[in-house]
């Protein structure tokens, strides 16, 4: 399981991912960003912070929510990483497209 | 293998975690093994894993998996061995950049290449009746070992 607080700031969705993504875990959170992108909600923002581990079905994930949110003139974009996922999003080209701000 | 454990799970996601805290607590007996090398492991054995559990489903065995993790002086050896229908790892295209027009339609095919990067050695042994994952991290020498 993984815990998804949400904040909804201006026309943006806040979510913090408490936990791992995985193959287990990675289809509650792309549940959730169908949901927001069917109900309008087409900016998101996903906060990594409490995040320790994430593999290939998260980056998939992630990926499916960028695709998903830009096919409604929306974006996604990832902040909070640690140096490993900061290592891991370059390593797959994910640092390219889904755009870390720093808070 | 010197020393090592063996562990068989369900074809299900949710072992994963345990797969990965195990493996890595196994790794981590070694004191010489620095933290960076560990993580790399954790992702590497996910990633192994992960496509031993797809492909069981996706030949919807009741066969469980097996995973073998070994410490010798210089390596640590990890072996996901799987019961699906095998693949031919010649046959993997490479997947563009992601800011390749087109790509984003394709949200998998990070993981070979994740563990070609992470391992220092793999071997892929696939055929009708199974695939078998060896993942090598090598290891600085100890020094509490002669």
């Amino acid at each position: 399981m993984i815990g998804i607080t949400e904040q909804f700031r201006d026309n943006w969705v806040l979510l913090q991912i408490n936990g791992e993504i995985d193959m287990a875990t990675g289809p509650q959170l792309r549940q959730r960003i169908v949901q927001y992108v069917q109900e309008g909600h087409v900016n998101i923002i996903i906060d990594l912070t409490e995040v320790d581990f994430i593999d290939s079905t998260g980056l998939g994930v992630l990926i499916g929510g960028l695709k998903r949110t830009r096919s409604h003139d929306g974006d996604l974009q990832c902040i909070g990483l640690s140096e490993s996922l900061k290592e891991m999003f370059k390593l797959t080209g994910l640092d390219a497209v889904l755009t870390e701000q720093d808070t | 293998m010197t020393t090592g454990i063996t562990l068989e799970i369900p074809a299900k996601a949710e072992y994963l975690s345990l797969v990965r805290a195990v493996v890595v607590s196994a790794a981590a007996l070694d004191p010489a093994v620095e933290d960076q090398r560990l993580e790399d492991l954790r992702l590497a054995v996910s990633e192994a894993t992960t496509n031993a559990i797809r492909s069981h489903a996706n030949l919807g065995s009741e066969e469980r998996i097996t995973i073998r993790c070994g410490l010798t002086a210089d390596r640590i050896e990890v072996e996901v061995q799987d019961r699906g229908p095998g693949f031919n790892p010649e046959n993997i295209t490479p997947v563009g950049p992601l800011d390749q027009p087109g790509r984003l339609n394709y949200e998998g095919g990070f993981g070979i290449p994740l563990m070609r990067v992470l391992a220092d050695e793999i071997k892929i042994n696939s055929a009708d009746e199974g695939t078998t994952v060896q993942l090598v991290v090598y290891t600085p020498p100890s020094n509490e070992s002669s």
